[in-house]
């Protein structure tokens, strides 16, 4: 069990709807940057290397089925232990790797505990009616406090869509200033499922308010929507992040979701993490990579990088 | 190596080198020839090539002399007869097999290039031998249509062809692929510091079994490009500075070679208080901080809302803090090496100067080697020689405006009109500055894109012609030529009428100067004698009033649009078919019918020579309009005093531009008699302005005005050499349209229209939501 007092956290602001109520993001810009950026940075070698570990890291490896069940669950736990296998890791001089955390439902909680224990691997829980969020407000709220009774580390929530798309602005602040309430002293992260906002603009403005609330992250997907993590949304998401920051001074970290799948996926998110906003974002506690295959893909070319052979699926343990 | 354990600290990215062993391996100690005729000579004079990032001679190269010039041309000449004659398809599996063998040599090409040039690997991967590869696909495609898009048009002939080394191959792309899709013959000489991608082209040729003799390199300085210059050939087509471009204009005064200028630039990049600034940013990047500021068209003077500057400046210094600047061939760089020291030297002067003169430069620090960091220049006004001068390095100028109008007026303020960028999230507001700024093309909301199919170049001191799409095509065809007909050399201008007494019973007649609308007396007081009257006798003086006049006109005749132009037109043919009898001293029936006819021709015309929105990328709007060129001087033929004198003046005037005319030197009266007409036709004061006198000397007082933006002089030899000389220090593009029979149908048509117009390419990236479209830029 990790100590959150020591973790950054996000105190939030009042709500100020002119940080934000003039954002007019331009989506074929946005895309133009999103595309060159990949293009402009090369990781060759051991730097490729080392910043595919770092991509374990920093993911949250995720099980979020109708048919997750306790064992499934602790054979996702025994892999983010152990995200690589230790030969391959010994060969390239690395310790005690894990993956950033595992990230499932509310009921699955303590089954992910009780398969991590005796390690450091926070258990993220998804909470407020995941994926629609189209419940109660008070069912919501009472779904944190549950997983946090599971022993949930860190909560991550979703926003009612409806609010960014009828630009009730205040009432997804308050409702999310009451999420962030009921997640106390853990990390909440807030998912503004942005393949359904579907504008760059409307993803700018949700995820100020989401940080005026006091989020600790912003997510971009359940991984549900018809659309998840894409370049152009993160981008406009790290802005939002450094626009806060330079508003405020609060940091607050960043989680794509759901669009992750290829080692390439892992280190263009990276570059666009560390040209953005720079080296601290390509932390665990600042970056999360919401991810179920990436990490087979990452550990096939670790396996490459080490034995100058590619690997095949079968030969690398299942998570 | 570090260790893997370590770098998971650090997060640096590690060097990341392209392979450059193949290109090596090609160039090894190499000495290259000339190619001429299909082969490579032998070298005789040589010089060595380098790569500016280490100094590294790369391979030695043949100094073309004269001789080797002339082999050339000879050889294109040969070859051209055959290649022109060929049928459009054959014309066009030929330019199809180069464009795919540049495909499959992509990287081959991309790593020399940056070898030579010193520009970052990704940008010669990812966009100039791309958009090489583009450029002869679209090409193959002209020549296949060629014959029915330009129905009676003929080639050139032999082209010569001067590039510059900022984009060496795309450079190549963009004079070769229309020149050879017209059915023309080339030679073209590539950059001193940059020939190597040009001789790999060449190898390409001979592969793919081009004709010998189509395409011939021939490799060397200044000289060389002089020698070309000189050289019989039909056309000269020059990309780089304008000081070498005016030279090269003053060089083919009167030789009756076409000519294309496409020179520099200092371009605006206007920041309206909507804008996405963090797009507006990245399209700086895209502008001033790619290719190491080395581009003609870089949005090199930004312009910022003060209401936003201070946001937009944070912003930028954050971006440009992240660029890296290194290694040419390492895949992670974004700013290679200045293309040679001499280049790096005459930045840090113009810097020096910028600084010296207040302004202060934030970044852009000199580097060792052939490096300068990205930078800008702030607290700088336009009498900075900063933000004059094409500085041609990574650094641009940061200054800021208060309303658009202001913003219009400062991305004015300048010599030169290449392109502009404009960033607002208002289409109203941006297509209306798009719509004002003076240039050749204009970047809504991005910045330096470019495709084939649009059309590319410049007005003012940034020259003249077209590369690309079908404006591109026409610079290298010449339109069906009428039947000549020799236009009488005016007399030797009298002081004093002859002597021979009136026999008129009328009151004595006085004609005058028409000027903004106004019947003027001339400034020099005098007369001349022509058609038994006495005709004011205009100077450079009258010129420059007439011009003055002109501008002030422009606002309110293209204000009235297609339609209302064509309303005065037609009221105009009225008022001519009404007062046929007061021309008929001073034109035939048959010149007064034409002329009418010319005024209904052209008012069908003044709204329905329309430009196009042509395709050129998924996602954008590409519009290519034909803007007026604006102030015109129109030397009408001596010969034909009406027909002649409104078969020029009605197109250009319907489209939107002003006119200063010079009438028939001998035979002034119709055109000054239609000065009356003008004036009761509603036709505004200042839009025909009519200056009789001496007509060469007249001709070259508006070619040598900066306000006039075009001439078109019905003359030949000396004359019309003087002309010429004389605007190739304004750079006003002077058309000499052929002696004919000006009463005749082929005295009117669309050439008259596209020479009354030049293209302005305007570009509107769209979208609402993320289409997946953004390619790595190109």
């Amino acid at each position: 069990m990790k100590d959150h007092d020591s973790k950054r956290r996000n105190p939030g602001t009042a709500l100020h709807l002119e940080w934000f109520d003039r954002i007019a993001v331009n989506t074929p810009a946005a895309e133009r940057r999103a595309a060159s950026l990949p293009a402009r940075r090369s990781l060759k070698k051991e730097w490729q290397a080392a910043w595919l570990l770092n991509a374990v890291r920093c993911i949250d490896l995720t099980t979020l089925s109708g048919d997750d069940t306790p064992d499934r669950v602790a054979r996702l736990c025994a892999k983010a232990r152990q995200p690589i296998e230790p030969a391959l890791l010994d060969a390239l001089g690395v310790e005690g790797l894990t993956t950033g955390a595992v990230c499932v439902y509310p009921t699955m909680v303590a089954a992910a505990k009780h398969a991590l224990r005796g390690t450091d691997v926070p258990v993220a829980s998804v909470a407020t009616g995941f994926p629609a969020g189209l419940m109660p407000l008070d069912l919501r709220l009472a779904e944190i406090r549950y997983a946090l009774d599971q022993g949930a580390d860190e909560i991550d929530i979703v926003i009612s869509r409806a609010h960014v798309l009828r630009g009730e602005w205040s009432a997804l602040y308050d409702e999310l200033c009451a999420m962030r309430e009921a997640c106390g002293r853990v990390l909440m992260k807030s998912i503004l499922a942005t393949g359904e906002l579907k504008t760059l603009t409307n993803v700018a403005r949700a995820s100020h308010v989401a940080m005026q609330a006091g989020s600790d992250f912003i997510k971009t997907s359940t991984g549900k929507e018809p659309v998840n993590a894409t370049l152009p949304v993160s981008l406009v998401m790290l802005r939002a992040i450094r626009d806060y920051r330079d508003q405020t001074g609060f940091i607050v970290g960043f989680k794509p979701a759901g669009g992750l799948r290829t080692a390439k996926d892992a280190l263009n998110w990276q570059v666009l993490m560390a040209e953005e906003l720079g080296r601290d974002w390509l932390s665990p506690d600042l970056f999360r990579i919401g991810a179920s295959s990436l990490l087979g893909d990452i550990e096939r070319q670790i396996s490459h990088h080490v034995t100058g052979r590619y690997a095949a699926a079968h030969r690398l343990a299942a998570g | 190596m570090p260790k893997v354990s370590d770098i998971m600290e650090s997060m640096e990215y590690g060097p990341a080198p392209e392979d450059s062993s193949a290109v090596r391996d090609w160039l090894a100690g190499r000495t290259f020839g000339h190619f001429i005729a299909g082969r490579f000579t032998r070298p005789d004079q040589t010089f060595a090539t380098r790569d500016p990032s280490t100094g590294e001679v790369l391979a030695q190269v043949s100094q073309g002399s004269a001789r080797d010039v002339a082999k050339a041309v000879r050889a294109a000449r040969r070859a051209q007869r055959g290649w022109g004659a060929m049928p459009g398809h054959d014309r066009a599996r030929f330019l199809y097999a180069i464009a795919r063998t540049i495909q499959k040599r992509e990287r081959f090409l991309a790593v020399l290039e940056t070898l030579d040039n010193g520009k970052p690997i990704r940008e010669s991967r990812d966009i100039d031998v791309p958009l090489v590869v583009r450029h002869f696909y679209h090409h193959a495609g002209w020549a296949e249509i060629a014959e029915t898009e330009f129905p009676g048009h003929a080639p050139l002939g032999v082209c010569g062809q001067i590039i510059p080394w900022n984009f060496p191959l795309l450079m190549l792309a963009w004079k070769v692929a229309p020149a050879l899709a017209a059915g023309n013959t080339v030679v073209l000489k590539p950059a001193e510091y940059t020939p190597l991608t040009a001789l790999a082209f060449a190898e390409i040729c001979a592969h793919v079994g081009l004709p010998a003799g189509v395409i011939n390199i021939v490799t060397g300085d200044g000289e060389t490009g002089a020698a070309l210059v000189a050289s019989p050939v039909d056309k000269i087509a020059f990309t780089g500075s304008t000081e070498v471009g005016r030279g090269i204009a003053r060089a083919v005064a009167g030789s009756g070679k076409k000519l294309t200028l496409e020179l520099g630039g200092k371009s605006p990049f206007v920041v309206m208080d909507d804008a996405d600034l963090d797009a507006a940013v990245e399209g700086v990047v895209d502008s001033i901080w790619f290719n190491q500021g080395q581009v003609c068209c870089a949005g090199s003077r930004i312009l910022v809302a003060e209401s936003v500057a201070a946001r937009f400046e944070s912003l930028l210094r954050a971006r440009m803090d992240r660029l890296r600047v290194g290694a040419p061939l390492d895949k992670s760089t974004d700013i290679g090496a200045i293309v040679d020291p001499v280049q790096k030297d005459r930045i840090l002067g113009i810097l020096s100067r910028a600084t010296g003169a207040g302004a202060e430069l934030v970044g852009g620090q000199a580097q060792d080697g052939c490096f300068i960091a990205p930078g800008y220049l702030k607290n700088i006004a336009p009498a900075n020689p900063g933000m004059r001068e094409e500085i041609f390095g990574p650094i641009a100028t940061l200054s800021t405006f208060r309303t658009p109008d202001e913003a219009v007026d400062l991305a004015n303020n300048t010599a030169y009109g290449l392109a502009a960028s404009v960033w607002s999230e208002s289409a109203t507001v941006a297509t209306d500055l798009a719509a004002k700024i003076k240039a050749g093309v204009v970047w809504v909301n991005c910045a330096n894109i470019f495709a084939a199919a649009a059309p590319f170049g410049g007005v003012r001191d940034s020259g003249y012609g077209r590369e690309g799409g079908r404006e591109g095509m026409l610079d290298y065809h010449s339109p069906p030529i009428p039947k000549p007909l020799r236009d009488p050399l005016p007399a030797a201008i009298a002081a004093s009428p002859d002597g021979a007494a009136h026999e008129d019973k009328n009151i004595d007649r006085t004609v005058k100067l028409y000027i903004g609308g106004a019947q003027k007396r001339p400034d020099g007081g005098a007369s001349y004698a022509a058609q038994d009257e006495l005709i004011p006798l205009g100077g450079k003086k009258d010129i420059r009033n007439a011009v003055e006049a002109a501008a002030g006109a422009l606002g309110k005749w293209q204000g009235l649009g297609g339609h209302g132009r064509a309303q005065v037109l037609y009221f105009l043919a009225e008022n001519l078919a009404l007062r046929r009898s007061e021309f008929a001293g001073f034109a035939s029936v048959e010149q007064i019918e034409a002329a009418i006819r010319r005024c209904f021709y052209y008012a069908g015309f003044a709204d329905k020579f329309d430009g196009a929105t042509v395709a050129a990328k998924p996602g954008h709007l590409t519009h290519v309009q034909h803007d007026p060129h604006g102030v015109m001087g129109v030397i009408a033929p001596n010969g034909s005093p009406f027909a002649g004198f409104m078969s020029l003046v009605l197109p250009a005037i319907a489209m939107g531009n002003t006119v200063v005319a010079v009438p028939s030197q001998d035979k002034p009266m119709a055109a000054l008699t239609l000065a009356q007409v003008l004036a009761t036709s509603d036709v505004p004061g200042g839009v025909v302005n009519i200056v009789t006198g001496p007509r060469d000397g007249l001709a070259q007082a508006l070619a040598s005005h900066d306000g006039v933006n075009a001439v078109w002089h019905v003359a030949q030899g000396e004359a019309l050499a003087a002309t010429e000389r004389a605007a190739s220090e304004t750079l006003i593009p002077v058309w000499s349209p052929e002696p004919r029979d000006w009463a005749a149908p082929d005295a009117q048509g669309r050439d008259f229209l596209r020479r009354a117009t030049r293209a302005k390419t305007i570009w509107l990236p769209y979208g609402a939501l993320p289409a997946g479209t953004g390619s790595s830029a190109y």
